[in-house]
């Protein structure tokens, strides 16, 4: 087992001749590293290299390692990073509870034990009883906050947030903002944030870099 | 890894394919090379023939005339229609309309308009005699008059349906509101006002499907037989005569018309390109004058009528189809029947059935292979960052743009010099050529209009990429899916030459068998046919529109998706 | 070895090249026939066809285990150009077309080209009931049968008038003529090359003619411009007074009935003499509706099956052949309230049971009786009408 955290080494993005960013840092378990930059700056970028969803007309080079494990070249789904974007995306086809059955490990088997997996996490989140609704009926606040327990059901190593609280008001975004935080220390998960708004750095707490 | 990268070769193939072989097999046997029939030197005698023949003059001119007439009014009404009254209630009315009269065939509108325009027609009946004083209907030509212009008026009402949706399409990605805003607060009239600064972009949208349009209404066959002129016919009409002919001699006759046809086509439609230029230029010169427009409430009023005219003529003429099929002995100057009876549709009934089958078997196969086709692409396209460029929409409407009796005449002479037996395979295999096209221009938009980041976050949560596809995507693009469905059997029931040409004739669906009966004039008959062609492209409509209410009827966040 | 070989060659092709079935042996078509399918091309355009052609299938079926598939043609030249095609691509056996509705010219291209099975209908045991003498169903357009093709239904020209409008019936091509003068646009005929209307043309040449045994020869024998000309002169004088002014044509012969329903026209052509009463049943036409024969006769033909020499059902098609023969088959068809077609038979050949089945048809109330119809006059031959067909269409068929 190697180091254990996510490792950006010497990442360098281009988009044709013209390099976009340079980067070499690491980030521990539990630690929340904030990136903020002007609209254009690559941040966006720098998170889809990350997961694996990189635009063919950007190239990059170096490597990502997640606990030691190279997960530069690996497909999305088994590079087990888990991300949070500004609008919840939860699936409308599904109810809150097939939702959440979407990210839980497909080794969790047995529909019984399933079912009372999403359970569990429905009450851990004060969503007691909302399996079988229909998201479009869920608050903002609701929403973000099965979008969150659906990503940790997946069990991720490592948590992206792409401005994943500009879209709540304030009074919502303290709480959620804290939630997430909260999951991600007791879990260890090292989280990479991207953001242009300040209050997300402070609450944060950690590194905060510019690029 | 890219197990799907090889679908858009494949679609290509299957599109192009057969226009290709087609056209092979129009060129060999117009330059006299046609073994099955003892034709195995190269010649010029079959386009010597087919310009001796005497109507040649006639029928060619009827073919860009109608075309030219068809298209440039079809697209005047459009633009009326849309420039005077977008954002109003009649126009809602009239875009709500525009679903079931796109699904109306051609040929079951063709049959509906001759009811009614005919000498002993509704229109005439309803005013008669007490009106007119005609105890006996006039001896005037109005269906089937030598310029053609009943034939004009059948594909006008089936144009401006069609050309509608790809404006309504066109404007979603124009800011059309706020342009006619702006243009209206500098005093220029509504309709002025869109013309001058919305329609250019409009117009740059619509180019292909215009062009379809002109194509389709220069080469169409099942509305020229019924509603066009016969001293002499339209040249794809007399085509279809020579391939027709017991002597298969005339066939190189038909290939060296096919040509003509060909090129015929390619002409109007330069002519139509340098039309554009045209009128751009003297656009330009008029919008620089700053003339603010004076007729624009007559051109509303106009184009209003206009589009009235186009759904009623389509809704009476399916109306008078419905009341013929119950009719008993019916009457000038009777406007409605002596008598109602159900025995047409008992007599027809069980043919009808084993006739309908086929249709849909035809109809669901090519809409199938088509759906799986044009899925794979968008999913190639999504999976591997492979955009299609300008060229290739071109190519796209490639086949809609070759007008068929240019290439099918082809395909029948080749497969039956190759030996391959007419049947339902290659029918089907033609109707993808005609039926990809829609499907894929259907399909395409909302698939790339769905936001990426669900499949991010679906492969976040481990899913693979078929994973991806089966159960995140899919399910949520559902209704754009069934309504691909539906817009692929519709334009696959409602293909007739296709059918007749590849199908060697022993190929009987809805829509040949529509035509064919319109040759014997039972209007009980054909009644009762061109209904049930019309409900065979109608019912999948109704399916794409409740099917996913149905099934997302506690999902809001899919509704009106 | 090479011997070895060759006699195993010999044996395979002997076992795989199909028996032709023999006519004759009646027993073994049958056998044979059983479970075979048959593709009838027939024309579609009629609903009344199309239903008796149904019921016959419906009858080999359960009577012989033979099945009938309606193949519908809008044309029966498509047929025609189907088997020729076939024998062209080498495909000699199991072809697409079993039997074919067919006579006069297209029978005899198919006769001169060798694409027919026979001979073999006078072999059909219902050929016994056959009026041989009375009816021309040994010769189709003066080309002779010799057995290859099988009669099923006589047709006669007769003129469907309504007499609520056109009261009287016109006696000669030259009345009419007259009577569209005093009537413009109440009159007109399918347009040439269409079966119905190249009959039109026929019948005014032969009306018109001073000598019409002439047209009993090819036409290469004959003055051709001689012949003709009256009837171009009747032509030129007749076409401004048609419907729209000659300008337009219906299509075919159904679409006659339609216009004289519709009242545009009074007048119309049919090769069928029970065709007016048929179509009052099924409300095409109103019940006042007659029907009328020109004072020197009308041109008569008989509607024959063949069978091309490639179809792999050859007994099935005998079988059909052979039920369209029968008395019950027959007479069915002579029933105005479904075919109205005349039929092939001599009564007098008949027995007892039979002949009463035809005696108590009630032929409908436009039809002529078969004294009234008269014998027929003989069809030209073949070429005629191809000829004529084609210079009508240089003359009126291309106006304006």
């Amino acid at each position: 087992m190697g180091e254990r955290g996510l490792r950006l080494s010497q990442i360098c993005i281009a988009r044709g001749e013209a390099i976009l960013l340079e980067l070499d840092l690491h980030i521990a378990p539990g630690e929340v590293l904030t990136v903020m930059g002007p609209s254009g700056a690559g941040k966006s970028t720098l998170l889809s290299l990350i997961i694996g969803t990189l635009r063919r007309d950007f190239n990059a080079a170096g490597r990502v390692l997640l606990d030691g494990r190279d997960i530069t070249d690996l497909p999305t789904a088994k590079r087990r990073v888990g991300i949070l974007f500004q609008d919840d995306l939860l699936f409308p086809h599904l109810s809150v509870g097939e939702n959440l059955a979407f990210g839980l490990s497909a080794d969790v088997k047995g529909r019984a034990i399933r079912r009372a997996r999403v359970e569990t996490a429905l009450d851990e989140i004060g969503l007691t009883g909302f399996a079988d609704r229909d998201p479009a009926t869920l608050s903002g606040g609701q929403k973000a906050r099965v979008a969150l327990m659906r990503m940790l059901l997946s069990e991720p190593c490592a948590l992206l947030l792409d401005e994943a609280f500009s879209r709540l008001d304030t009074a919502r975004r303290d709480q959620i903002r804290a939630l997430v935080f909260d999951y991600a220390s007791r879990r260890g998960l090292p989280t990479l944030m991207v953001t242009h708004d300040m209050a997300d750095a402070r609450a944060a707490g950690g590194k905060v870099i510019q690029i | 890894m890219q197990r799907i990268a090889w679908l858009p070769a494949l679609t290509l193939a299957a599109m192009l394919g057969p226009v290709l072989a087609g056209l092979v097999g129009t060129i060999l046997p117009a330059l006299g090379y046609f073994p099955a029939a003892g034709a195995d030197r190269l010649t010029l005698e079959p386009l010597q023939d087919l310009l001796a023949w005497p109507g040649l003059p006639r029928a060619t001119w009827l073919s860009v005339s109608t075309g030219l007439l068809a298209t440039g009014l079809s697209l005047a009404i459009v633009a009326l229609i849309t420039a005077g009254w977008i954002g109003t209630r009649a126009f809602r009315a009239l875009e709500r309309l525009l679903s079931p009269l796109l699904s109306v065939p051609h040929a079951a509108a063709a049959f509906g308009i001759a009811f009614l325009i005919a000498p002993s027609g509704w229109v005439v009946r309803l005013i008669s005699p007490w009106a007119t004083g005609w105890a006996q209907p006039p001896d005037v030509l109005i269906v089937q008059d030598p310029w053609g212009l009943a034939m004009v008026a059948g594909l006008v009402v089936k144009e401006v349906p069609f050309l509608m949706l790809m404006t309504l399409a066109a404007l979603g990605q124009t800011d059309a509101n706020r342009a006619l805003t702006v243009a209206q607060s500098l005093g220029y009239g509504r309709i002025t006002g869109w013309m001058r600064t919305v329609f250019p972009r409009i117009y740059a949208q619509i180019r292909l499907p215009v062009y379809v349009v002109l194509v389709y209404s220069m080469s169409v066959v099942d509305v020229a037989v019924i509603l066009g002129p016969n001293t002499p016919p339209t040249l794809s009409v007399q085509i279809v005569r020579w391939m027709n002919d017991p002597d298969l001699a005339l066939r190189l006759q038909a290939a060296a018309a096919a040509l003509l046809q060909l090129a015929l086509v390619l002409a109007t439609v330069t002519l139509w390109w340098l039309a554009e230029r045209a009128v751009a230029w003297l656009g330009h010169r008029l919008i620089a004058t700053g003339a603010r427009g004076r007729a624009d409430r007559m051109q509303r009023q106009l184009g209003l009528c206009a589009g009235a005219a186009v759904a009623a003529a389509v809704l009476l003429g399916l109306l008078s189809l419905a009341v013929w099929s119950v009719a008993g002995f019916w009457s000038y100057p009777d406007l409605l029947p002596n008598s109602l009876t159900l025995r047409t549709w008992m007599r027809h009934g069980p043919d009808l059935w084993t006739t309908a089958l086929e249709t849909a078997v035809i109809a669901v196969t090519a809409t199938g292979l088509a759906l799986l086709l044009a899925l794979g692409c968008l999913e190639a396209e999504y999976r591997y960052g492979l955009r299609m460029r300008t060229g290739g929409l071109f190519i796209l409407y490639l086949p809609l743009l070759v007008p068929q009796t240019a290439f099918l005449p082809g395909l029948q002479t080749l497969l039956l010099s190759i030996g391959a037996d007419a049947g339902r395979g290659p029918v089907i295999a033609t109707h993808l050529v005609f039926v990809l096209p829609y499907v894929f221009l259907s399909l395409g938009d909302p698939f790339r209009a769905w936001d990426p980041r669900y499949g991010t976050i679906a492969s976040a949560l481990s899913a693979s990429p078929d994973q991806v596809l089966w159960r995140v995507r899919l399910p949520m693009l559902l209704a754009p899916v069934l309504t691909a469905c539906a817009v692929g059997i519709a334009v696959s029931v409602g293909q007739y030459l296709p059918t007749l040409l590849v199908g060697g004739g022993r190929v009987q669906t809805l829509t040949t068998e529509a035509v064919a009966l319109a040759a014997g004039g039972d209007r009980r008959a054909i009644g009762v046919h061109g209904l049930v062609q019309t409900l065979a492209a109608l019912l999948p409509f109704a399916a794409a529109v409740l099917l996913p209410t149905l099934i997302w009827r506690n999902r809001r966040g899919l509704r009106h998706g | 070895m090479r011997r070895i070989l060759l006699a195993a060659g010999l044996m395979l092709a002997a076992v795989t090249a199909k028996a032709e079935p023999v006519p004759a042996d009646w027993d073994a078509v049958l056998a044979e026939a059983k479970g075979q399918t048959v593709y009838w091309n027939a024309w579609g355009g009629s609903t009344t066809t199309n239903d008796f052609i149904a019921w016959i299938g419906s009858q080999v079926q359960s009577e012989y285990d033979v099945t009938l598939e309606h193949v519908k043609l809008s044309d029966t030249a498509d047929a025609v150009s189907r088997v020729l095609a076939e024998k062209t691509a080498g495909q000699d056996d199991n072809g697409a077309v079993d039997l074919i509705w067919i006579n006069g010219a297209n029978f005899a291209a198919m006769k001169e080209a060798d694409l027919l099975f026979g001979p073999f209908a006078e072999d059909l045991p219902n050929w016994r009931y056959v009026d041989v003498d009375g009816k021309t169903v040994r010769t189709d357009f003066t080309v002779p049968v010799e057995g290859y093709e099988s009669p099923w239904a006589m047709a006669q020209v007769v003129f469907i008038h309504d007499t609520a409008r056109l009261p009287d019936r016109l006696g000669s091509m030259a009345a009419l003529a007259d009577w569209t003068r005093d009537n413009p646009g109440r009159f007109t005929f399918p347009q040439p090359p269409d079966f119905l209307g190249a009959t039109f043309l026929k019948q005014a040449l032969i009306d018109l003619a001073d000598d019409p045994s002439v047209l009993q020869n090819p036409v290469e024998d004959a003055d051709y411009d001689a012949v003709t000309a009256p009837l171009w002169a009747f032509l030129e004088d007749l076409t401004p007074n048609l419907w729209r002014q000659g300008r337009a044509y219906p299509q075919t012969g159904p679409r006659q009935l339609q216009l004289i329903a519709d009242g545009e026209i009074d007048l119309a052509l049919s090769f069928s003499p029970g065709e007016a009463s048929t179509a009052i049943a099924n409300f095409q036409l109103p019940e006042t509706a007659r029907t009328f024969v020109l004072d020197k006769g009308t041109l008569g033909n008989a509607s024959f099956v063949a069978i091309p020499y490639n179809s792999g059902s050859k007994a099935g098609a005998m079988v059909v052949a052979n039920m369209l023969l029968s008395p019950e088959a027959q007479a069915r068809a002579q029933d105005p309230g479904v075919l109205g077609y005349g039929t092939v038979l001599d009564m007098a050949k008949l027995d007892e049971g039979d002949r009463a089945a035809f005696a108590a048809l009630d032929l409908g109330i436009a039809t002529l009786t078969p004294e009234q119809l008269g014998p027929a006059q003989p069809e030209p031959h073949p070429s005629w009408m191809t000829r004529i067909s084609a210079d009508w269409t240089t003359r009126f068929g291309v106006a304006e």
